[in-house]
Formats: structure tokens, sequence, C-alpha cells
């Protein structure tokens, strides 16, 4: 009887070209781990690494053809209206493929240094960003669930993947237990805007509020649902009072995973809060931006304050992380197109700025912790690293004329667009407060009083170099000519298209 | 010729690159002279623009030079370019004349100090910094610029960072001039969302549409912005600290450039000074000069009287844009460049020759045996003491002036202002006769075993640029005489500048200025007669001529401290105490404070997971209450 309604179902029609980046990654991760458990001779590190910078790319070009369909033919969607094919998923798979071929370099020699499991990490790598991409296109809940859930899945792992160290083991409990509480509220909160509205597609559920309007018969049981969809983000973005498990994680985490957390996981979480809040529920938002300012004013201020305590670099950047969140929660409160495209360009410069800081991090870190002092008279052992350290710092602590300054400036003015002065100011102050912790970093880097005679010899693999290199080049370019990446984060705005 | 501009910053960076590469294996002395041949070809440079801009007439005397388009958003365009109007060029003009004549300077003055190259990197960098805040055509370039010069400042100051006080005060000096900062940027952001502009061109013509209050509100932030660089108060107290930098650094950055900048920003910003804003800045200015003034009057350290001098001299500045006088308070920039880099240096040399002896108590006499830098600090002391034909006599004079044609509170201002003349007259010459006449003390209380020590006097290199600024403070009044309407040359240059600004136009008869003058001269002579009379010949009992009060600037420093930083005084030098690094520990003062919050709500970030879960589902809750409530 099954199968005679499975001969009478037809699936969705489907446009196989948006979903072919996704497809690479899926098929680079199986090849991965077939070859690798399949060949008799050990294969080298060396393939797993080839293979995922190799699909990471091929998928981007594969997106860069997506994108000029979607400029000559304008935005779509797929698969019975459930992913979206528009600039911003684009905008989000570049992102994200970004941090996968970044982190996969830098991950590629701190795998050999720690004797970690090399396929194990790069297909987990690749699947977590499918997770990723898939949660930035998503036009329907449940399919933005999945996303979700198959990145939280692969970074519980990943953050315990050097399992010798009780950090580590730590670190990937505490996710575990914490991020799945959190997608219990998410998916409770699914729930319950489906109660209310009656569809789990996003195209609908902002149907339904131009049909009705105000006039919403389930108005408790829908803001109940969207105030638990809201933690589950937050949480995902480490938003404070949300971001606990941050710091823990990010420390006990091997350093290119935390880039990696901090980089293209929280891009995940901030483009499904755009996607449902400043797209779907547009119609509500007067109700859910005041607290969206009052989350990122907590999250500004607690990650600036609970930085400057801090003497682990490690840490110091986890607390920035949160930080950053705060700033781009700053232009999600907006909720204006401007807004949000303050947003995609604060993230997509951040991305660069947070792996190219924590591959120095596992660079300088060994397991004996990461304390400010390690990073004392590093400009005289290895002035390149240095330079693109300071480049990071400088950039995060938002000065002139790196790509921070740019961001921070452009999620400022969308404050005071809104006329939401009181937040701009208090987003200024905490630029002004972080500004110490980055220059305390800088300046023990640069401390020429330091003996460094007797300091280990400090080796920088070629692929680690290389990705911070590039990482500190596309922050100056980036804050020198902003121009092309602000108009791509402006033709990014997500738009809502019905399945045809 | 004009398009040269770009040259003018190039140089120095162009220098800080190839020093900050090189300099070490190149070493002393040859790092130094070329930072000081950079710096004088930038002056060079600037020169050849001024030229060009010259070949102008009056009111064409802009030119834009734009490099680049960097941040096109929508209706706000923010271009990376360089304005050449006549405040730049005279700013600019300045800046590398007197800061070439301070690297040279410091070519000996650093001799055998181990960072010789690093301080000249810093130098270097710190003379772009200031040209960009002085030649960028917009607000946002003049804040890079701003930024730079007070890190510049920050690594200058604690350069020898070694020693405890240095590390502390350069962390002062970072802290409050962030407090500075702030005010920059929530104005910048204001001016933007007001008129849509923050490039300097653009300002002018579109400030008329600004509201009263929104330009009030706008100038106000700025002038927080300039207290905090200019050291007014609230903001000063970072500024005498910042005499634990070497001496050429007072001169070049606490004295003659980027305590300045303040001004110059207000200057530049005249279009948006409303009235109400201007009687803020008046009073703001001349309350800075007075309470510098008295502080300065008990001071011990040859540096610090310099310091409270400066902050007060800042004051008239203030006091001059507050009564609409720009060209009066550039002028005085200009001079005061001259004659406190002059005294500055004078100081330094006589430090130098002293062997790092700072306190006046343990000098005197020393004309005899420093005679060039004893005539040289002389000539500054006159000219700051207003005597004429000096130079700071006749900025001071026309500040004076303008003070006391302001409507209504006008002559209270003159009052107060003249009171200050009269100070600063005779605390200058207290420091003149303590240090150079009187009997010799040198080596009163010397502890048992240390060398002799006998004063000798410095160097070629730190002597030639003694006697340039020398004449400059002699002679530097001329150029804006007010004796024929023509000589007026700085005034008749700068005018176009204030187009859309609420200009102060003299108009006191001539009887009146001249009486003016006259006063103030007198005003001067006592404050010297009264020192003479103490320091000189004894007849006053000078113990009670330095009050611990007023030794103490007041206590206001104490207070703060007290207020920000927890119990007790220790605050602002309890983390450089714990460690000598230079930011290590954070920061002091407001920084300290954050970090005893931080310290307080770390319990909540205890590893327990228990805890966290209870934080997600705290803040949870709380959403879902506040939506229910506000949607029901």
């Amino acid at each position: 009887m099954i199968l005679a309604q499975l001969s009478n179902f037809e699936g969705p029609s489907i446009d196989w070209l948006p979903l072919t980046p996704q497809i690479i990654l899926v098929v680079a991760a199986l090849v991965i781990l077939l070859v690798t458990s399949l060949s008799p001779a050990k294969v080298s590190d060396s393939f797993s690494t080839a293979v995922t910078v190799g699909s990471g790319v091929a998928a981007g070009v594969v997106a860069w053809f997506v994108w000029n369909d979607i400029r000559d033919e304008g935005p779509s969607s797929t698969v019975a209206g459930a992913v979206g094919v528009d600039g911003f998923s684009i905008f989000f798979t570049i992102l994200t493929l970004s941090a996968l071929v970044a982190t996969s370099l830098v991950g590629h020699s701190y795998i050999k240094r720690e004797q970690m499991a090399a396929p194990e990490f790069s297909a987990l790598l690749l699947l977590t960003a499918v997770g990723a991409i898939v949660m930035a296109s998503a036009n329907d809940l449940i399919v933005l669930f999945i996303g979700l859930e198959a990145l939280s899945i692969g970074l519980y792992v990943m953050a315990a993947m050097q399992f010798r160290r009780r950090e580590a083991q730590e670190a990937a409990m505490k996710y575990f237990v914490l991020g799945a509480f959190s997608s219990a509220f998410f998916l409770y909160g699914i729930a319950l805007v489906y109660g209310a509205t009656g569809s789990t597609n996003l195209v609908n559920i902002a149907a339904y509020f131009n049909t009705i309007g105000s006039r919403i018969n389930n108005l408790e049981l829908f803001y109940v649902g969207m105030a638990l969809m809201l933690v589950g983000l937050a949480f995902k973005v480490a938003a404070a009072p949300f971001h606990f498990w941050a710091p823990d994680v990010y420390q006990g985490s091997p350093s290119p995973v935390s880039g990696y957390m901090a980089s293209a996981a929280k891009a995940a979480g901030f483009a499904a809060m755009l996607r449902i809040f400043f797209v779907a529920f547009s119609r509500t938002s007067a109700d859910w931006t005041p607290i969206v300012a009052v989350l990122s004013a907590i999250t500004l201020i607690v990650g600036a304050v609970m930085a400057i305590t801090q003497n682990d670099v490690k840490r110091m950047l986890a607390f920035s992380s949160v930080g950053h969140a705060g700033y781009v929660l700053v232009a999600v409160q907006a909720a204006t197109s401007d807004g949000t495209s303050a947003a995609l360009f604060y993230l997509f410069t951040y991305t660069f700025m947070v792996i190219g800081s924590f591959a120095v991090v596992s660079l300088l870190g060994w397991n004996d912790g990461h304390d400010v002092s390690r990073y004392e008279g590093l400009a005289r052992r290895r002035p390149l690293i240095a330079v693109a350290f300071t480049v990071f710092l400088l950039g995060q602590a938002g000065v002139p004329f790196t790509s921070g300054f740019v961001g921070k400036f452009l999620v400022i003015r969308s404050a005071v667009d809104d006329e939401i002065y009181w937040l701009a100011v208090l987003a200024m102050v905490v630029s002004v407060i972080t500004a110490f912790m980055y220059l305390r970093i800088i300046s023990n880097m640069w401390d020429r009083e330091v003996d460094v005679a007797d300091a280990p010899r400090l080796s920088v693999p070629l692929t680690t170099g290389f990705v911070v290199v590039v990482c500190a080049m596309i922050t100056v370019v980036y804050g020198v000519i902003p121009q092309s990446l602000i108009e791509f984060a402006r033709d990014a705005v997500p738009v809502l298209v019905a399945g045809g | 010729m004009l398009s040269l501009v770009w040259l003018i910053p190039a140089l120095p960076l162009a220098g800080f690159v190839f020093l900050l590469v090189a300099g070490r294996s190149i070493g002393e002395p040859n790092a130094g002279w070329i930072a000081t041949a950079v710096s004088g070809s930038s002056f060079v440079a600037t020169l050849v623009v001024f030229a060009g801009l010259l070949e102008r007439d009056g009111e064409n005397r802009i030119f834009e030079q734009v490099l680049f388009d960097w941040l096109p958003v929508g209706s706000l365009e923010v271009e990376a370019g360089f304005l050449v109007d006549p405040l730049s060029i005279t700013m600019a003009l300045f800046i590398t004349g007197v800061g070439s004549l301070i690297h040279l300077y410091s070519i000996g003055y650093m001799h055998g100090d181990e960072n010789y190259s690093k301080f000249f990197v810093y130098l270097n960098l710190f003379l772009f910094s200031m040209l960009m805040l002085v030649l960028g055509n917009n607000l946002v370039i003049t804040f890079l610029g701003w930024e730079g010069v007070g890190a510049c400042s920050y690594f200058l100051v604690s350069f020898w960072h070694t020693r405890e006080s240095a590390a502390t005060a350069g962390k002062k000096a970072f802290v409050t001039n962030r407090v500075g900062d702030w005010g920059f940027m929530l104005a910048t952001f204001l001016l933007w969302t007001s008129i849509g502009t923050i490039t300097y061109v653009d300002i002018g013509p579109a400030a008329g549409s600004l509201t009263n209050t929104t330009a009030t509100a706008i100038a106000l932030l700025f002038l927080v912005a300039a207290a905090g660089k200019s050291a007014q108060l609230p903001l000063y107290v970072w500024l005498p600290d910042a005499m634990e930098g070497p001496t050429p650094v007072s001169a070049m950055v606490h004295a003659a450039t980027m305590v300045t900048s303040g001004v110059y920003l207000l200057v530049r910003m005249n279009p948006i000074l409303t009235d109400n804003a201007q009687t803020v800045i008046a009073v703001v200015g001349v309350a800075t000069a007075l309470f510098a003034a008295l502080a300065a009057v008990a001071q011990h350290d040859i540096k610090k009287v310099l310091a409270y001098s400066t902050v007060s001299q800042l004051g008239f500045m203030f006091l001059a844009i507050g009564s609409g006088a720009y060209v009066a308070a550039i002028f005085h920039v200009i001079t005061h460049a001259f004659f406190k880099a002059l005294l500055f240096l004078g100081s330094g040399s006589v430090i130098h020759g002293m062997q790092d002896e700072q306190d006046m108590r343990k000098m005197g006499a020393l004309r005899k045996a420093m005679p060039l830098t004893a005539a040289t600090f002389i000539v500054g002391w006159l000219a700051i003491a207003g005597v004429p034909p000096f130079a700071g006599f006749w900025s001071k004079d026309e500040i004076l002036l303008a003070a006391w044609e302001v409507d209504g509170i006008g002559k209270g201002l003159w009052a107060v202002g003249l009171f200050t003349a009269l100070l600063t007259a005779y605390y200058m010459s207290r420091q003149v006769f303590l240090v150079f006449f009187g009997e010799a003390r040198w080596n009163d209380n010397r502890p048992q075993g240390q060398p002799e020590v006998v004063p000798h006097e410095s160097s070629w290199t730190m002597v030639l640029p003694l006697g340039v600024l020398a004449v400059a403070a002699m002679v530097g009044g001329a150029i804006n005489l007010p004796i024929f309407e023509e000589w007026l040359v700085l005034e008749h240059f700068l005018e176009p500048v204030f187009e859309y600004g609420r200009l102060h136009h003299f108009e006191s008869t001539t009887a009146t200025k001249v009486s003016l003058a006259v006063v103030a001269v007198i005003a001067g002579l006592v404050g010297m007669a009264i020192a003479a009379a103490a320091w000189l010949q004894k007849r006053i009992p000078t113990d009670r001529l330095e009050p611990k009060f007023l030794e103490n600037a007041m206590y206001v420093d104490a207070t703060y401290a007290k207020i920000v930083g927890g119990p007790g005084q220790k605050s602002f030098d309890a983390i450089a105490a714990g460690d000598q690094k230079l930011v290590d520990g954070a920061v002091n003062g407001a920084g300290r404070l954050v970090q005893k919050i931080g310290l307080l709500i770390q319990p909540g970030q205890s590893g327990m997971l228990r805890q966290y879960a209870i934080g997600i589902a705290l803040g949870g809750l709380a959403i879902v209450v506040w939506l229910l409530s506000a949607a029901l």
C-alpha cells in the first residue's frame, strides 16, 4: 500500500544547478572517507586537504555561475519553494567556502603537528559547510533546521577531535549539551510558529501576515514561537546571555576549528536570523527589533568587559567574537536593507580577520596555553606573521583603512539611520574600550626589550603562512577599496520567492 | 605645484617605513639624520605647495586632491583626499618647520640611547599622522591622523617604559584621549546625519541648514574631542604626566603640534560654532588658562612648569576661538609653537647639561655655564611673558582684545585673561631666575659618593635649533602686525576660510586698543617684578609662594584617581607598579573600572554547565515574557 502511494507521489521539480555547490562538497566528503578507508596503503593527509580545497574552489566557481544567472534572471526558489536561490544564499555560500578552504589549509599543518585524524577532519569540515550553506539558503523552517543540525553535529565532533586533551573533551561535552538544549528551543519555536501560521514555509508565513495583517488569531502562540526561535539562533551566534558556551568551547577546541566556529558557524546563524526575522517576520518587526537591540547592547557590553579581563589570547578572541556578534546584531535590529547589507559586509570581512587570528594562535599556542606573554617579541621572531596579526587586531579594533573600520562604520550608520542613537553611541563606546585589549597584544608583539634569543624556533608551515598573509591582504584591501564588497552585500539582501 | 601635496605626508611615511625596516642596522647617528632629512624635505614640499597656493587669488585658494573614493556608500561619499587651503597650509608649514628643527635637536639629545633608531621611527610616524590630520579633506581622514598622533604620543611618552611613571603616564594619556575620540566619532556621525556631508568644503555651505540646537550639540561634542587632545578642563590631566617622555617629544608633540590639533579642529569647524557653543568654548578656555597658570606657579620640576604653562596657553587659544577670533587663535598656535618649543628644547638642554636633573631647586646660575641655552631661553621667556615686540605679545594681545569685545561676559573673560597673563609672566620669571640666575645649587644635598655635577653647554645640533627658534620667537609676531591694515598678513591670508563662520571683527577704537595693550604689558611687568623681588632679591618669603594646594594642581588629578580608579589615589599607579610593560594589565582609570566590573560578573563564567543552561533558559524566558507583555 505504501508502495502504491509512492508510485503516485510526484516529487517537486528541482533546479539542480543552484544545488551543485552543496552536492560537490558532499561528494568530496564521501570520496575522502571511501578512499582513505578502502585504500590498502595509508593515504597521505595531503590527499584529504587537496580534495577539500579543490572541491571548495569548484563549488565556488559553480556558485559564481549561479550568481550570474540570478543577476540576469532574478532570484528564484527550487525544491517546491524550500530552497531560496538569491544573492543572499550565494553570498553566504561564498563566505562559507572561503572559511572552508582557509580552515582546511590551516588545519592541514595543525593536524600533522597534533597527530589528529586528517580524513575525518576534512570530511566533517565539508559536511558542516554544507549545513551552513543549507541554513543560509533555506526558505523553509524544516530545511533550515536540517542545515542547522548538520552544521552543529559536525562541530560537536570537531571540537572534540583532540581527544587526548581534557579541555577538548570538556569543550565538546558542553557544546553538545548546550547545543542540543538550544536546538530544542529552536525546534519548539518552529512548531509553535507552524501552529500559529499554518506553515513552515517562509513565503507562506510572510504571506499569512500580509493577508491577516495585525488581526492574527493565535498571537500568543506565534510570539512564544518567535521568542524561542530567537533564543536558538542567539545561541548559535553567541549573543549574550546565550554566549556562555563560546569562551569555553573556543578555548578547548583546536584553534583552526575555533576560527571556523567564529566565522562560518556564526555567519550561518546570522544568515538564518536575517532570513527569518528580517524577511519572513518583517510585519512584526516593531515587536522584535527592540529585543534584538537589547540583546545587541548586552552582547556588546559583555564581550568588551569580559575580553578586557582575559590574559589568555584564545579566550580574549573568544570574547571579542561575542562582541563582534553584538555589532552584527546592531545592524540586524535596524531591520532595513542597509542594515542587512551592513551585517553581510561585517560578517564577510570578520571571517578573514578571525580565521587569520586563530591561524596565528594555532602557530603560537601549544597545548599548555595561550598566555599573552607568549606573544612578546614575536615581531622579531616572525616579522611577517606579526605584521599580519597586527592587521587582524587593528581590523577587529576598527582602525581606519582596515575592513573592520568600514564594517563598524556601516553597522553604526544603520543604527543612526534607524534613529536608535543610544545603541550607536554604545557601539562607539564599546569600540573605544575593546581597543585596549587588541593594543595590548600588539604592544606585546612589538616589544623590543624582550630577549628572544632563547625562544624556541617558531616554525610556520607553508599552508598556514599562506592563509595568514592572504587574510591580512584581504583585510587591508577591503579597508582601502571596499566598494566591490559593499555592492555585493547590497545585491545580496534576501528576498523570498514562492516555489513555482 | 599644488598637486604635490601628497608628497608632504608621503615623505615622513617613507621615512617611517624605511627606518622601521632598516633603522636598527644603520643605527646612530645615521637613523637620526635620515629622519631629519625626510622631515626637512617635507618642509620644502610644503613650501612649494604654499607657493602654488599664493599664485592664486584670495577666494580661489582652495585645492582638493582626491586620491580615491574610499567609502562610496549611498548618500555618503567619503574620499581619501587632501585639502590645501590657507588654514591647512599654515598648519603644515609650522608643523614641518618646527618638526624638522626638533628632529635635528633629537639627534644630539637621544645620543647613546639604546633605542635610538626606534625613537626616530615614532617621530616620523608622528609627523605623518599630524600632517594627515591637518591636510585631510574630510573628518574621517582627520580622524585617522587624530588617532595616529594619539597612538604615537602614547608610544613616545612611554618611550622609557622601564621607568614606571613613564608607563603610567602613557596609559593615562591614552585613556583620557579616548574620551575625546568618542566625542569626535559622535560629532562626525551627528554632522553627517544632519547635513549629509563630512567633507570640509561642503560643510560650510550646508551648515546654514542646521538648526541652532543641533549645531550647538555637534560643536560641543567637537569641544569634547578638542578638550581631550588639547588638554583643556576637565580632560587636561594627562599632559603634565606626559612630561615623562623624552624632552624633544614634549617640545614637538606636547607643545608645538599635537596639542594644537584641538584648536585646528574647532577652527576648521567654524561654520557650525554657534553663539552658545562659542560661549562655552570661551569659558572652558579661560578657566583652563587660569587654573593651569595657578598650578604652574608652584611646580619644582622644570618641565612641569612648562607643561602647565602649555595647558594655560592652549586655554588662551580656546578663549580666542570662543570669542570668534579664529585668526588670533591660529596666530597664537604659531607663536606658541615657536616660543614653547624653544623653552622645552632649552629645558632639555639644561637637563642634559645638568646630567638629567629636573628639579629647579638644584639649579641656579646656569647662565655662565650654558650661555647659549640661557640667552635663547630668555628670549622664549620674554616672548611668553608678553613683552613687546616679541612674538607672544602680539598674539596674546589680539586674544585679550577679542575677549574684551565679546558681548555680555566679554569684560569678565578679559579680566581673567589679564590676570592669567600676569601669572604667566610671574611663573616664567620664577623659572628663569631659579635656573639661570642666583647662586649655584648644583651639588646641594648631593648623596655621598655621587660624582659632582658640572654643567656644560650642549652640542651644536642641539643649540642650532634653539637659535633658529629664538629668532622666530623674536620676530614671529611680524606675520600679523595690527599697525597697518595691510600688515595683517595672516589675517588676510586666512580670512577666506571663515566665509561661513561667525568671525569676530574688531571694532574698538585705536585708543582702546592701545590702552588695553598697555595694561597687558604692565600686567606682565608686574608679574616679572614680583618674581624678581621674591626669587632674585629674596625680599618676599618664597615658601609661602608655593602652596602645596597649587603644587598638586588643586588635587583635581588625585580626585579623578579616587573617583575613577576605586579607593585610594594609588589606582592610576597600581597597574604600572604591578607590571612594567606598556599596556599590560589592560588599562588603568576607566579601564581599571571596567576590569573590576568584569571580575564581578566573572563568576557567571564559571565553567559549570548547569549555570550556562540556566542562563539560556532565563534569557529565553525574559524574551518570551517581554514579547507577550508587549503584544497582549
